[in-house]
């Protein structure tokens, strides 16, 4: 919203002496146009938030990439000490839950695209079609994205618990020899997460792949229908290249979940063995009552760098396009 | 995404330039940690008929009992407990933060390393004087867990709980078991249990922590006091001999623990127990709470952790013990060392017990008359012993305990084989924390 209101404001500030009227009224000429108030207003407009921005994404960020060669446990800023990249050859070479952690979140990334994303798009198309209750289905499949995801947590802590959780309970797995440990069994667990999250993410996927839909041009639809498609072709040669945008929406859209996976992790069984992340480890080692500032800083700079790899292609791409338009 | 809003314009601008300056000193200040602190600290200026005190208790039953001794002291003294009471973790959690920025003159904290270590930091005020008034109430073990590294007292302990293995009377009566006091007869027990159908050992480890009270019983057990404490400082290796055999001790009864110990919490392990599914439970009194009918709790019981070493026999007592300590520069000084005194007294903690029986008095001068049998036993228990430990997570840096030592033992429990390279991953971690800071 920020950025938006910077943009906004000097072209709706510009109106004015495009028509006639003021033209008349203020005689002195373009340097007047802006009084002292309407430039302190601009100012406060563009200033408040830049400054907002510098001190809470910036400053943070180049701080944290500062701290991750310091150790520093929080306590005055005497006790920072530079140790270069210590923490670094720490983290690549002594923690156990690191490569699992980077792992995960890969492994997260590739499941949500290749399952609940397809599943969205596939709800989509049927609710598209107007069937009877399209409403209710809608709002079905769009429910967990309202809810919080330590909610969703919750739920499925339920249906998951190993003792009186739905599922062992109706296949009785919750007996000695036939135990089936859900959220204790790193062979396990994750994937049990990953069916929560996709849970969420499909309905989250149709909303957006339901808007894109909206956007096709229903003469598209006819042309294709009088040339006697059928209605599988029509989708993979007319529908889904028009989707394209919404395509791209939905890639970032996940990479942008699995970065910042966490929530549910965290109430599900706080990052054990089998479900580490790399946010999560980010929190372990930040948040407490003697914290390891420099090595969770130092976490937090390898998920940066991550994310930059993925980000910059992107904006590339974005940016590229928009200057050949 | 659209909103703009008028408002934003119609700000008058004094509070544009203090929202400035303030965001000017928020960047300077940068990573935004301290920021935190601004969450802490009431803001009411010094009155010296108040003392403030910041306060973890946030659960129903302890807050009710502390509020009702600050009540009891304003009765007697006149002087107001301005208690600022934060969510349990939250208090924790921020508790540096909260320590650097504008802290209350007392709050309430454990005893132990975590206690030291803010000491250590300058974070708390030496309380000598205070110690000058109570020190005849508590017995030789209390005093020493209340000082600090530099030899000044820094705590005033309330209460405190034994960890035990807990166990149901009537199973043992109807099958004929006999409390083992040996580490063979607790295995053989262990083996009988298996046979007659119930699950020998209740374990949860989903929290991860109640693990590291297992490994602590069996280290001090078979290794002793002196080397346990070693250990948790840091000094002793975790690849020592000892240790390894300690992890071997763990690997027999394992097989007797409940399986799918990292899926479930303690809550849950309990429950196994209160259904007679489980024969025995490691843990610490507060598993009484689980027991919420009368006729169960009054048939549970617990007998100390077994002697591996008679070197050693049952002479540790693992005793977490909450209480309070005094922030760096309390406004009210005065007023503070006087609240601590009263605090320190067995009417307090008496007041205290009346509302939260599952734990037990610190003090040795205080009314034992209306202990269940239970805290009878406790509190025998802990008077008995010849050294207390606080628990891993006290007794140790709590960053090395959560982010090493937790899921090295939740990966111990799953797979006891891999404990050669598990202790070096865990010693050479050890080595990087203990060195920082």
């Amino acid at each position: 919203m920020t950025t938006e209101t910077t943009k906004e404001t000097p072209e709706a500030a510009a109106v004015p002496p495009s028509g006639a009227a003021p033209a008349k009224k203020v005689p002195q000429g373009h340097r007047r146009l802006l009084t002292r108030r309407d430039r302190l207003t601009l100012g406060l407009m563009a200033g408040l938030p830049t400054i907002l921005h510098i001190a809470l994404v910036w400053v943070t960020a180049l701080a944290s990439i500062a701290l991750a060669f310091t150790t520093w446990d929080g306590i005055g800023f005497d006790s920072i000490q530079w140790v270069g990249l210590q923490n670094f050859k720490e983290l690549f070479e002594q923690n156990p839950q690191f490569w699992p952690a980077v792992q995960h979140n890969v492994i997260w990334f590739v499941v949500l695209i290749v399952i609940p994303t397809p599943l969205g798009l596939f709800l989509a198309v049927q609710l598209d079609k107007n069937i009877r209750f399209s409403r209710v289905y809608q709002t079905a499949f769009f429910l967990p994205v309202v809810m919080s995801m330590a909610v969703i947590g919750f739920v499925w802590q339920l249906i998951y618990n190993p003792d009186t959780g739905l599922i062992n309970s109706i296949i009785g797995a919750n007996e000695p020899g036939k135990y089936i440990d859900w959220i204790g069994d790193p062979d396990l667990n994750l994937w049990a997460i990953l069916v929560a999250a996709s849970w969420r993410h499909a309905g989250y996927m149709m909303i957006l792949y339901l808007a894109g839909l909206k956007g096709v041009d229903p003469s598209l639809r006819e042309a294709s229908a009088l040339d006697g498609a059928s209605e599988w072709q029509t989708f993979k040669n007319v529908i889904f290249p028009t989707l394209r945008p919404t395509n791209t929406v939905v890639l970032v859209v996940t990479i942008i979940e699995a970065l910042r996976a966490f929530d549910l992790v965290f109430v599900f069984n706080k990052g054990a063995e089998g479900t580490e992340l790399l946010s999560i480890l980010v929190t372990n080692n930040i948040i407490g009552e003697s914290s390891r500032i420099g090595y969770g800083s130092a976490i937090a700079v390898v998920l940066l760098l991550i994310s930059l790899v993925v980000i910059i292609p992107y904006l590339v791409a974005t940016f590229r396009k928009e200057r050949r338009a | 995404m659209q909103h703009f809003t008028p408002s934003g314009l119609s700000l008058p601008s004094p509070s544009r330039r203090t929202l400035l300056r303030g965001i000017g000193g928020a960047a300077v200040l940068g990573a935004g940690v301290p920021l935190l602190s601004a969450c802490g600290g009431s803001g009411t200026a010094s009155d010296p008929k108040t003392v403030t005190l910041g306060s973890k208790a946030s659960d129903p039953v302890p807050k009710k009992a502390f509020a009702d001794i600050y009540a009891a002291y304003k009765k007697k003294s006149g002087i107001t407990v301005d208690v600022n009471t934060k969510d349990s973790n939250t208090f924790q959690e921020q508790i540096n933060s909260y320590l650097q920025g504008t802290p209350d003159d007392v709050f309430t904290w454990f005893a132990g390393y975590r206690m030291q270590f803010f000491a250590a930091k300058g974070l708390a005020t030496p309380i000598d004087d205070v110690w000058k008034t109570i020190g005849g109430n508590f017995p030789e073990a209390m005093h020493k867990l209340s000082k600090g590294e530099d030899g000044k007292y820094y705590f005033v302990p309330l209460y405190t709980y034994p960890w035990a293995i807990f166990y149901r009377k009537s199973v043992f009566k109807e099958k004929g078991y006999e409390v083992p006091t040996k580490w063979d007869d607790f295995v053989a027990l262990c083996k009988q249990m298996k046979k007659d159908g119930l699950v020998p050992i209740a374990f949860g480890d989903k929290d991860a922590w109640p693990a590291l009270g297992t490994f602590d019983q069996i280290n001090f057990r078979q290794n002793g006091y002196d080397f346990h404490v070693e250990l948790m400082a840091g000094k002793a290796s975790w690849t020592d001999a000892k240790v390894r055999k300690a992890f071997d001790t763990w690997a027999e009864i394992l097989p007797y623990h409940q399986e799918g110990a990292v899926g479930r919490t303690w809550q849950d392990a309990a429950q196994t127990l209160a259904a007679k599914k489980a024969g025995m439970y490691l843990l610490g009194t507060f598993v009484a709470q689980q027991f919420t009918n009368k006729a169960d709790l009054d048939d549970l019981d617990f007998f100390a952790f077994p002697e591996i070493d008679p070197a050693y026999g049952q002479d540790t007592v693992e005793a977490p013990t909450d209480g309070f300590m005094m922030s760096k520069s309390p406004k009210n000084k005065a007023e503070a060392v006087k609240l601590l005194q009263y605090l320190g007294t067995s009417d307090a903690e008496g007041i205290y017990l009346k509302s939260d029986p599952s734990v037990v008095h610190a003090s040795t001068k205080a009314d034992t008359s209306s202990y269940t049998p239970l805290q009878k036993k406790a509190y025998d228990m802990i008077a008995g012993a010849k050294s207390l430990t606080q628990f891993m997570d006290r007794d140790s840096r709590p960053d090395f305990t959560s982010t090493v030592m937790q899921p090295a033992l939740q990966k111990f429990i799953r797979d006891p084989k891999g404990v050669d390279s598990l202790l070096a991953s865990i010693e050479r971690q050890k080595k990087t924390i203990f060195a920082s800071g």
